[in-house]
């Protein structure tokens, strides 16, 4: 895949190789991700779409290969360095992963006192607004998250991750769990997050409905590599037969006939 | 980069903030206070904020505009924010329907009241535990009569498994500590009762405590610590992943699955840890009464057989079976209690030791005056 370089690139990993003992989860893989863009990342269970989000969030060192966020390689930087990249981020766990023994609000406080020393009232407010922003009404706040939903939990980690005003958001699987109604409520405001604050959102995700009603781009994950990359239709175009089995088989073709797409495989257009 | 700052000022009834610099959060933190202080003097006013010299902004200084504006409670000709680019008139749109403070922790109540209901709860929650585990210890011994009744019934594997795990891998701690405690104990009593010149008397003080008491009760312990609180761990676990549940829909029964193997197991294996520890007890002393004392062995054993009666050490080893089956069923309730998240298995895990920690020294204390009663 050529790489334009005329494009400004938020995220790259170049030959980036990840293993846990003998087992290769990623070998030579390649990956761009552009400024202000929604980039979803789709693979079958097991073709470490979560590992590579942990590789380039700095939770699971590579063996091999380089990970450059805003143009600086992640893993060459000090320690202090990586924290001062980290801030730049905002990352949500697939079960929202806030803390327990905290309410919503001291959650999206966290980083927000630990990062930045400002007084108590302010950081209050900041988080009573991300906590708006995220769709969740105002008594969540001083809620437990073993109070609220699964869909409320997802809210709230969405809340903590915006909490520092991040360039990029990384979701794992943020609709997994919800119901159609709260799945597509969350695709809505990701989507709103992303115009309205400039965000680059990299999702990885499972859900047909949300790579449609989401990205801007379909990064594909198979044998250790990305395969595709791409719109919707120029990964649809892929002739790769776990490509061609996602989108044309009766849930891809569902999800795309509801989206107004053509669903006919490429080979029978003629 | 220069750090938010503003002036104000009031001109024909009208009063203007100008800001400058960058209205970023990490900037705010010093002149908050400040802007919360002129807030209160806008009510009711006009107000202008002027932000043409504002250089960045992110959506903490939006807000704090927004707040101020918000705060003065009208939006008029004659007042509103002035000045803003394009780009932070979007962060501005983008926060403004936003500006909805919300509580941080939940409203607390009257300290009184809760430590009264605190209390309450705690007493309320004592009591069905008792009853609880009364219908379980039931539950457990009416599923093993039922067993019995066709022993091919019983999970021999499972038993031996966990005679394994429960049993055999605690002799090598059990042995070590119960070593140190009769070590120790001869070690204390030969200081005191030198001063009586009655020195010998070490091998009645050793004999008697380690087997009537400490063999058992260390294995007790150390047994409610390391089975106890895994068989709580272990059932708990498989609970949250419903795996209890699968076995019930599979028609299977989970005391007789998982608890009973666990209880007989430690019912079996108890009393041969109890043996072992006094054993080691009486060397640990025996060992202290060679080097430290002038008591030979010979004159220890031989002085152990002459004047420590057997009912010593039948006392010891009646109470393990007893203490065995309520660590096992204590371990096993907590487990099955365990609901939903994992930190009520933490909360379980704890409770399982404590209880049956509790409950093995009221057992023993029981036992003590029973045996003194009887005479035995």
């Amino acid at each position: 895949m050529a790489v334009d370089r005329t494009m400004e690139y938020v995220i790259e990993v170049e030959g980036l190789r990840t293993q846990f003992g003998d087992n290769i989860i990623h070998d030579n893989l390649d990956l761009a991700v552009r400024r202000n863009e929604i980039l979803g990342v789709v693979g079958g269970s097991g073709t470490g779409k979560s590992v590579l989000m942990r590789a380039i969030i700095g939770l699971k060192r590579p063996s091999a290969g380089t990970v450059r966020i805003f143009g600086e390689d992640f893993y060459a930087k000090t320690q202090q360095e990586q924290i001062e990249t980290e801030r730049r981020w905002g990352v949500m766990f697939q079960g929202g992963a806030l803390f327990s023994s905290l309410t919503v609000a001291q959650n999206v406080m966290a980083p927000i006192r630990e990062h930045l020393k400002l007084p108590h009232e302010l950081a209050a407010d900041i988080a009573a607004m991300k906590i708006s922003m995220s769709g969740l009404p105002p008594d969540a706040g001083a809620k437990y998250p073993s109070e609220l939903s699964g869909g409320m939990n997802k809210r709230a980690g969405l809340a903590r991750a915006l909490a520092l005003d991040p360039e990029i958001v990384f979701l794992d699987e943020p609709t997994a769990g919800l119901d159609p109604i709260g799945a597509e409520n969350f695709d809505r405001l990701i989507v709103n997050l992303k115009n309205s604050l400039g965000l680059t959102v990299f999702m990885v995700t499972h859900d047909l409905d949300t790579l449609h009603a989401t990205c801007d781009r379909v990064a594909v994950l198979a044998e250790k590599r990305v395969i595709a990359i791409g719109t919707l239709d120029e990964v649809r175009r892929s002739d790769h037969p776990w490509i061609q089995e996602y989108f044309s088989g009766p849930r891809g073709r569902a999800a795309l006939t509801a989206k107004g797409y053509d669903t006919r495989p490429p080979a029978e257009k003629g | 980069m220069r750090p938010a700052a503003y002036t104000t000022d009031l001109k024909g009834g009208i009063l203007r903030l100008v800001a400058s610099g960058d209205w970023v959060a990490r900037h705010l933190g010093p002149i908050d206070g400040d802007l919360r202080a002129f807030e209160d003097d806008t009510v009711g006013r006009d107000l202008l904020i002027d932000i043409s010299g504002v250089d960045r902004l992110d959506t903490a200084g939006a807000m704090v505009f927004e707040r101020i504006i918000a705060a003065c409670g009208r939006r008029t000709a004659r007042s509103g924010i002035i000045g803003a680019s394009d780009a932070h008139q979007l962060v501005l749109d983008n926060v403004r329907p936003h500006i909805n403070p919300c509580e941080v922790e939940p409203a607390a109540r009257n300290a009184f009241v809760m430590m009264v209901n605190r209390l309450g709860r705690g007493v309320l929650e004592g009591y069905y535990t008792a009853v609880e585990v009364l219908n379980f210890i039931g539950l457990t011994l009416s599923t093993f009569v039922r067993v019995m009744r066709d022993p091919k019934r019983l999970r021999m594997t499972s038993i031996v498994h966990h005679m394994e795990e429960a049993g055999i891998d605690a002799m090598p701690i059990v042995g070590l500590m119960s070593f140190l405690i009769g070590a120790v104990v001869a070690f204390m009593g030969a200081k005191i009762l030198r001063l009586f010149n009655a020195e010998v008397f070490t091998v009645e003080l050793v004999g008697i405590s380690v087997l009537r008491e400490f063999g058992v009760l260390l294995s007790a312990i150390l047994v409610a610590g390391r089975s106890g609180s895994a068989f709580t761990a272990a059932i708990g676990t498989m609970k949250i992943r419903e795996e209890i549940d699968a076995l019930r829909a599979l028609g299977l029964d989970p005391i007789e699955v998982l608890v009973l193997p666990r209880t007989i197991a430690l019912i079996i294996f108890m009393p041969i840890l109890a043996f072992m520890a006094a054993v080691l007890g009486v060397i640990g002393g025996g060992v202290v009464a060679a080097t430290a004392m002038e008591i030979s062995p010979a004159f220890f054993v031989g002085r152990l057989q002459d004047t420590i009666a057997l009912s010593n050490f039948w006392v010891g080893l009646i109470k393990a079976p007893f203490f065995a089956f309520v660590i096992a069923v204590i371990g096993c309730y907590q487990g099955m209690e365990v609901a939903g998240s994992s930190e009520s298995l933490g909360q379980r895990t704890t409770l399982s030791v404590v209880q049956s920690l509790f409950v093995v020294i009221i057992l023993d204390a029981f036992f003590a005056m029973f045996f003194l009663e009887i005479d035995y």
